[in-house]
C-alpha cells in the first residue's frame, strides 16, 4: 500500500514532487483565502450577540485548527522517519516545524484581540488559548533542538523523538488544561463554544480553512525544497541544478543587454 | 570474518565514504590509516554496530550483525576514544562491573596477573580519576587481556601510552593475530614490526 | 537479573559518591520555596493557598537541576558505549538507572517535605495530598526527563535547552498535582487526581524505557 510513496524516500524526487505540488498549492491558497476572507469578512451575515468583531473566526479557527494539525503532520513524518529511515521524512517534518509555530501565533495573537472587545483585557487564561500557548512552547522545543545539533541527520531524529513525546501529550494538555479552567473559572463561557453556527457563516469558515491549509502545504514545498538543497548540496544533481539555473541567469542577463543595446 | 559490504556515512551533510566494502578475515591485522575528519572513527563505530550507516550492511560470519547482536557482541572487543571507565570508581571496581556487563567470569588471580602486565599493581584501588591519562588508558587497555574475544576494534589504541605500553600492546596484537584472532586499528603512528604482519588500508579525506 | 542488579549497585555506589550533586537541588528547591513567602506575602491564608503549586513547580525545576546527571558521566566517560556494546537490552538498562536516580534525587525530597508543609502553612490533610502525588509525579518526572536527557547529553549546552524541552510536557502533571491537594484543602475527595497520574506514570512506564533506548542511540550517532 505504501509502495507507491518509497521513490520519495529519494531527496531527487523528493524536490520534484514539490515542483509538482507547490503551484497547486499556491494557486488554491490564493483563490480560498481570497474567496474566504472576502465572503467572511464582508458578506457574512452579523453575529447578534458579537456584532463585527466576531468575523476575526475567519483567521483564528482556521490557524488554531491548523496549529494542531501541523504538529500531527510533524509527528506522522517523524514516525515515517523512524519506521523507515527516510531522511526526506525527517526534512518535511522540520520543514513544517516553524511555518505550525507561526500559525500557532497567529491563533494566540488573533485570540488575544478578539479578548480586548469580548472581555476587556488582552489575555485572559482562557483553556483554548492557554492551550496555544503551550503548542507553542512544544513548537520551540523542537526547533531549538533541532537547531542545536550540528549534524543535522542526528538533529532530525533527535527533533524527530521530541515531537512524538509532544504528540502524546497534546491530548493530556488539552484536557489537563480544560478541567483546570472550569476549576478556576467555572462561570465564564468559553467565547470559542458556539451552539451552533449558521450556514452562511459557516462556509466561508470552511473555505478559509482550506485556503489556510493550501497555504501551509505551499510555503512547507518551498521550505523542503530548500532544505533538500541546503543538504545536499555537495550531490550531483543538486550541483547540476545550481548549473542550470545560473546558466539561465546568465542567458537571461544576455538577452537584457542585447535589447539595451538595440 | 568481518566484512562491510557497500557502507556509506555522512557526518554534517558531509559524505566520508559510499559504498565501502572491506573484508578482514581471522589471523589478520587490518591497519586502517587516514587523515583527521577521512571518517576512520566513524568506519570503526559502524564496524561496532554503535553508529549504523547511511547504507550498506556489516556482516560477522556471514551474518548481519543487527541480527545477532548477541553473538556479535560476544567476541567483541571495542576500545574507543573514551575509556568507558567511571572516574569516582577504582581500576578494580571498574574492571569487574565492566566484566559482568559483557557476562565474562575471570578468577581473582587472573585479574591481579592482568593489572600487574599493565603496571598497576598498587593503584588498583584509587579511583581512575586521580590516575594519569597513560594510567587511565592502561585500565581501559587491560580488559583486553580479560575478555576473550576473537574481534578487537581499537580506535587509537596507543594514545597517551608510553614506550613500554606501545611496545606490550603490539605484542599482544601479534599474539592474538597469530592465536586466529581479527584486529582493525587506528592509529597515528606507523605501526612497527613488533605488531607483526599487516595490511594497510587507506581512508581517503573526501570534500 | 544479577547484572541489572550490578548496575544497580554501581549507580548508587556512584550517586553516594558525588553527595554535591545530591544535595545541591534540594538546598535549591528549599530556597526556591522560601522566596515565595518573601515575594508574594506571608500571610497564612495567601500560602496556604499557594502552597501547593509553590511546591510542586520549586520540584519540577530542581529537577530539571539534577536530570542531567542521568547519563552524562555514562555519555562523556564512554561508560554508555560499552553498556550498548555488552548485548545488553538498552530499555532495560535505562530503566535501572532511572529508578536509581528517583530513589537519589526524589526520595530525599520527601524527608525535606514536612519543613516545607510548614513553611507554606498546609494542613495535615493536605499534606497526605501533597506526598501522595509526589509519590505518583515524580517517577514520572524522571521517566519523561530521562528521554530529553538522553537526546542532549550530546550537546555541550544542553541544561537550557533540557529545560524548554520539558517544562511544557510537565504542565498536565503540575495541574493535576495541584488540583489534588487543592481539592484535600477543601475535604473533598481527590482520588480522580491521583487515578489520572497513576494512568499518566503507567503509560509513561511502558513506553519511556523504549524511547529512553531509542535517544541514547541516536546521541551515539
Amino acid at each position: 500500500m505504501w509502495k507507491w510513496l518509497h521513490p520519495y524516500a529519494k531527496t531527487e524526487r523528493a524536490y520534484q514532487l514539490c515542483l509538482t505540488l507547490q503551484p497547486w498549492f499556491w494557486v488554491g491558497a490564493l483563490v480560498c483565502l481570497s474567496i474566504g476572507t472576502v465572503w467572511g469578512l464582508a458578506f457574512a451575515p452579523q453575529d447578534y450577540q458579537q456584532g463585527d468583531s466576531f468575523r476575526i473566526i475567519y483567521i483564528h479557527v482556521p490557524s488554531a485548527i491548523l496549529s494542531m494539525g501541523t504538529y500531527v503532520a510533524m509527528a506522522i513524518a517523524a514516525l515515517v522517519g523512524m519506521v523507515w529511515q527516510w531522511r526526506t521524512a525527517y526534512m518535511s517534518m522540520i520543514a513544517m516545524a516553524p511555518i505550525g509555530a507561526v500559525m500557532t501565533f497567529i491563533a494566540l495573537f488573533t485570540g488575544a484581540a478578539w479578548g480586548k472587545p469580548m472581555w476587556g483585557a488582552w489575555w485572559v487564561w482562557d483553556a483554548r488559548l492557554t492551550s496555544e500557548l503551550i503548542l507553542l512552547f512544544l513548537y520551540m522545543g523542537v526547533i531549538a533542538l533541532y537547531g542545536a545539533f550540528e549534524d543535522k541527520q542526528q538533529a532530525g531524529k533527535a527533533a524527530g523523538v521530541m515531537a512524538l513525546v509532544g504528540v502524546v501529550n497534546i491530548p493530556i494538555i488539552h484536557y489537563s488544561v480544560e478541567w483546570w479552567n472550569t476549576l478556576h473559572q467555572g462561570a465564564t463561557i468559553s467565547k470559542f463554544d458556539n451552539p451552533s453556527i449558521a450556514p452562511e457563516m459557516l462556509w466561508p469558515l470552511l473555505i478559509s480553512l482550506l485556503g489556510f491549509a493550501f497555504f501551509i502545504g505551499a510555503v512547507t514545498t518551498v521550505r523542503l525544497r530548500n532544505e533538500i538543497v541546503l543538504r545536499e548540496m555537495h550531490r550531483p544533481w543538486v550541483q547540476a541544478l545550481a548549473m542550470k539555473a545560473m546558466s539561465k541567469q546568465q542567458s537571461d542577463a544576455a538577452s537584457t543587454f542585447v535589447k539595451e543595446g538595440n | 570474518m568481518l566484512e562491510a559490504r557497500g557502507l556509506t556515512c555522512s557526518k554534517r551533510d558531509r559524505t566520508l565514504f559510499e559504498g565501502l566494502s572491506l573484508v578482514v578475515d581471522s589471523s589478520e591485522l587490518l591497519y586502517l590509516r587516514g587523515s583527521n575528519g577521512a571518517g576512520k572513527t566513524s568506519l570503526l563505530r559502524i564496524l561496532t554496530g554503535l553508529s549504523s550507516p547511511d547504507a550498506g550492511a556489516v556482516l560477522y560470519n556471514g551474518v548481519d550483525i543487527s541480527e545477532d547482536k548477541a553473538g556479535y557482541y560476544h567476541d567483541l572487543f571495542y576500545l574507543g576514544h573514551k575509556s568507558g571507565t567511571n572516574g569516582s570508581l577504582s581500576a578494580l571496581d571498574n574492571l569487574s562491573f565492566w566484566l559482568a556487563q559483557h557476562k565474562v567470569s575471570v578468577p581473582d588471580n587472573t585479574l591481579f596477573d592482568v593489572l600487574e602486565k599493565v603496571g598497576l599493581v598498587g593503584l588498583e584501588d584509587v579511583p581512575v580519576r586521580y590516575l594519569s591519562a597513560g594510567q587511565q588508558r592502561r585500565v581501559a587497555l587491560s580488559r583486553l587481556w580479560l575478555k576473550p574475544a576473537k574481534v578487537w576494534i581499537l580506535d587509537e589504541p596507543f594514545t597517551a601510552l608510553d614506550v613500554k605500553g606501545v611496545n606490550l600492546l603490539e605484542t599482544s596484537m601479534k599474539e592474538h593475530v597469530s592465536n586466529g584472532g581479527l584486529i582493525i586499528t587506528t592509529s597515528h603512528q606507523s605501526l612497527s614490526n613488533a605488531a607483526g604482519e599487516h595490511r594497510v588500508f587507506d581512508l581517503e579525506y573526501r570534500f | 537479573m544479577s547484572l541489572y542488579k550490578g548496575i544497580f549497585k554501581r549507580d548508587m555506589h556512584i550517586a553516594f559518591k558525588q553527595k554535591a550533586e545530591l544535595v545541591q537541588p534540594l538546598m535549591f528547591l528549599t530556597m526556591v520555596v522560601t522566596l515565595f513567602p518573601l515575594g508574594v506575602s506571608p500571610s497564612p491564608d495567601t500560602l496556604q493557598r499557594i502552597g501547593p503549586g509553590v511546591i510542586w513547580i520549586a520540584a519540577i525545576l530542581s529537577s530539571l537541576m539534577a536530570m542531567e546527571r542521568l547519563f552524562r558521566d555514562d555519555f562523556q566517560d564512554g561508560s554508555l558505549e560499552q553498556y550498548m556494546l555488552s548485548g545488553m537490552a538498552l530499555p532495560a538498562v535505562s530503566a535501572v538507572k532511572v529508578t536509581v536516580h528517583w530513589l537519589v534525587s526524589f526520595v530525599p525530597l520527601f524527608l525535606l517535605s514536612p519543613l516545607l508543609a510548614m513553611f507554606l502553612n498546609l494542613t495535615v490533610d493536605m499534606y497526605i495530598a501533597l506526598v501522595l502525588t509526589l509519590l505518583l509525579g515524580t517517577p514520572l518526572l524522571s521517566l519523561i526527563g530521562a528521554i530529553a536527557v538522553g537526546l542532549t547529553v550530546g550537546l555541550q549546552k544542553g541544561g537550557v535547552l533540557l529545560a524548554l524541552l520539558l517544562i511544557p510536557v510537565f504542565i498536565p502533571l503540575l495541574i493535576f498535582a495541584t488540583s489534588a491537594v487543592d481539592s484535600a484543602a477543601l475535604q473533598l475527595p481527590y482520588h480522580a487526581q491521583l487515578a489520572i497520574i497513576a494512568a499518566m506514570l503507567l503509560l509513561a512506564a511502558a513506553l519511556a524505557p523504549f524511547a529512553i533506548a531509542y535517544s541514547l542511540k541516536v546521541s551515539q550517532n
